[in-house]
């Protein structure tokens, strides 16, 4: 038997693509569209969500028992706040530079919609390494759309990539800029990352008919 | 056997094959429009989706044409030095040759590009879906050049083009279905993606842009400025151009939005082959004057002092409002889009007026943002729905109470 069980494997899989919590259940999309304009930043914002949200549904998943249901939310939130303190004082303390960048949308996890969804739905009725499956699995399938979100938004943004520039100096007009390529101005803009989700959406729908609901 | 029955045989034989709609379309153009019910009781029309489109097309061409002659002359002023012309519209000065060919050449490229990538869309978008080209795209296409400054790059408006087309439009489910004008998401798309080539003062004059760069480059040239009445008075400077030459159209601005004499005429047009709405024009008109002459009072009253910065643009006589920037054309060629605004009688005065309304408040408060029609148009396209919705419940409520009192 190897590591994960089949079901195990659904755990990490399914909320990549089928059932991804950016683009099918539509949660978490204000940081998706606010954090984006860099690549750098959104690969951070992913490896913060994940671990928020992978420690965060195995601490839930193991006070299941003894939390009672009338005050779970306020626990729920504890939790992701601890746990968010914890991401922001390692930024600040490790890259600042970068904590400066993603500024508020740090703190702002604790209001990611995809984390106390998970908690609901999931840590508080399953074990906790299943639960710990599932947090990364979300957590990737959120990382997964901010990624190709960032990769669009800073490479047509900015003509960068991580902060190199791929496509030439666009102040030496070397390049692409050397036959009058401007960097689009729009991409840096948060509407953009919005029709950039949506054409991500557009095409997951369009490949796979079962996700389109019907009217 | 002509070609209208060589067409017809062929589309017959080929029926179901995946390219035939954009066969189709070509045949469509040119012969007939989509084919409608063929039993039954019907009331029928003459005007039809092409003929619609072909007498806004038509009410523009003037636009087109002052624009090319106003390019070359704008570019003229600003390089050769020639003298503005005093005879006012019908100056030789004004109509030579020479001024008509410089915008030719500059702008026929601009109708070439937006028309070819446009169509190219609506084809493509044609095949997939299986469906006939429709007609929308004929005043989209026209329109996009008329809104742009003379000196965009090519390529810049293909990618609006497409960005327009696609998201503005095709998602929505195509001509007919969309919520935003689709020219004016083209415009919103450049604005803010490509903000240098759209605004400031450098871009509405032929040539000014190269030459801008040959100096950063290092050349010894004298800069040239294009500078917008919008422009000069957002700055709080003086205003170079007489009134007579913003009703004319002698002003730099985008192509065929500088002439408001033209652009009236195509509205009295319109109105008359009851295709644009005078409703919504009026409307329009009247919320911008009624928000010019609220500031008018403003500043007659002394709370906006010439040290503010919005003192240029309040102190502007009201009607002023009405000649500069892209105003008039926004009115009359944008507002009353029949699928972007409003449906209802009713709505569509609230539709026009807040339309005007919100045009200059943008245009007054908002100095980034000196042209504000654009994103006034824009916003009240989206709540065009609202506001006949609203108008839809009122009536069925008046209509209720009126029951009630008859059985009463």
């Amino acid at each position: 038997m190897g590591l994960l069980s089949k079901k195990d494997t659904k755990l990490i899989t399914d909320p990549l693509a089928d059932n991804n919590p950016i683009t099918i259940q539509v949660l978490g999309i204000c940081s998706a569209l606010a954090i984006t304009a860099e690549l750098k930043a959104s690969i951070v914002m992913s490896i913060s969500v994940m671990f928020v949200l992978g420690l965060g549904n195995v601490v839930i998943s193991l006070m299941r028992n003894i939390i009672p249901s009338k005050i779970r939310i306020i626990v729920q939130l504890t939790v992701v706040a601890a746990l968010v303190i914890i991401v922001d004082q390692v930024l600040k303390a490790f890259a600042y530079e970068l904590s400066k960048t993603l500024s508020v949308f740090v703190g702002l996890i604790i209001t990611n919609c995809i984390i106390m969804g998970r908690f609901e739905a999931f840590a508080l009725a399953n074990g906790p390494w299943k639960s710990f499956l599932d947090g990364i699995g979300n957590s990737l399938g959120y990382a997964v759309i901010l990624i190709i979100v960032g990769f669009f938004r800073e490479l047509l943004g900015s003509g960068t990539l991580l902060g190199f520039p791929v496509l030439g100096d666009p102040i030496a007009k070397t390049g692409l800029y050397a036959i009058g390529y401007e960097n689009n101005g729009f991409m840096l803009l948060s509407p953009m990352a919005l029709i950039v989700v949506g054409i991500i959406i557009w095409v997951q729908r369009t490949r796979n008919k079962a996700l389109v609901e019907d009217h | 056997m002509g070609l209208k029955d060589n067409l017809h045989n062929f589309k017959v034989k080929n029926k179901g094959k995946k390219w035939l709609p954009a066969f189709s379309a070509i045949h469509t153009f040119l012969f007939l429009p989509n084919e409608v019910t063929h039993n039954g009781t019907h009331i029928k029309a003459a005007d039809d989706l092409k003929r619609t489109m072909n007498t806004v097309i038509m009410a523009m061409v003037p636009c087109l044409i002052f624009g090319m002659f106003n390019a070359g002359y704008q570019h003229h002023i600003a390089f050769d030095g020639i003298q503005a012309v005093s005879g006012g519209f019908f100056s030789p000065e004004f109509w030579t040759l020479d001024n008509f060919l410089v915008g030719f050449w500059k702008i026929l490229p601009l109708v070439i590009v937006s028309y070819g990538v446009g169509l190219g869309i609506e084809f493509i978008f044609a095949i997939i879906k299986g469906h006939e080209v429709e007609e929308g795209y004929l005043v989209t296409g026209m329109l996009v050049p008329l809104i742009v400054p003379i000196d965009i790059p090519l390529w810049m408006l293909a990618v609006a083009v497409i960005f327009g087309v696609v998201i503005g439009k095709e998602v929505f489910g195509g001509t007919g279905m969309n919520i935003l004008n689709p020219a004016l998401t083209i415009r919103a798309f450049l604005f803010f993606a490509y903000p240098t080539w759209m605004s400031g003062d450098k871009v509405w004059v032929e040539g000014a842009v190269a030459r801008d760069q040959a100096i950063a480059a290092g050349q010894n040239l004298d800069a040239v400025s294009g500078e917008t009445i919008l422009g000069s008075l957002a700055q709080g400077k003086e205003v170079a151009h007489s009134v007579a030459d913003m009703f004319f159209g002698f002003i730099p601005g985008s192509i065929g939005e500088t002439s408001t004499l033209l652009i009236i005429l195509g509205g009295l047009f319109l109105i008359f082959a009851k295709i644009g709405s005078w409703r919504i024009m009026l409307s329009s008109v009247l919320g911008a004057l009624a928000v010019g002459l609220i500031f008018n009072q403003v500043v007659d009253a002394g709370v906006i002092t010439e040290t503010s910065k919005f003192y240029g643009l309040m102190s502007t006589p009201f009607w002023h409002h009405l000649l500069i920037g892209g105003f008039a054309f926004g009115t009359v060629f944008m507002a009353t889009d029949p699928v972007t605004a409003s449906q209802t009688n009713k709505g569509k005065w609230y539709y026009g007026f807040l339309v005007g309304f919100i045009s200059i408040l943008i245009r007054v408060f908002n100095p980034a943002y000196p042209e504000g029609v654009m994103l006034a148009i824009l916003l009240m396209n989206v709540f065009a729905p609202t506001i006949d919705h609203y108008v839809v419940q009122g009536n069925v409520k008046k209509r209720k109470k009126r029951l009630k009192v008859k059985t009463a």
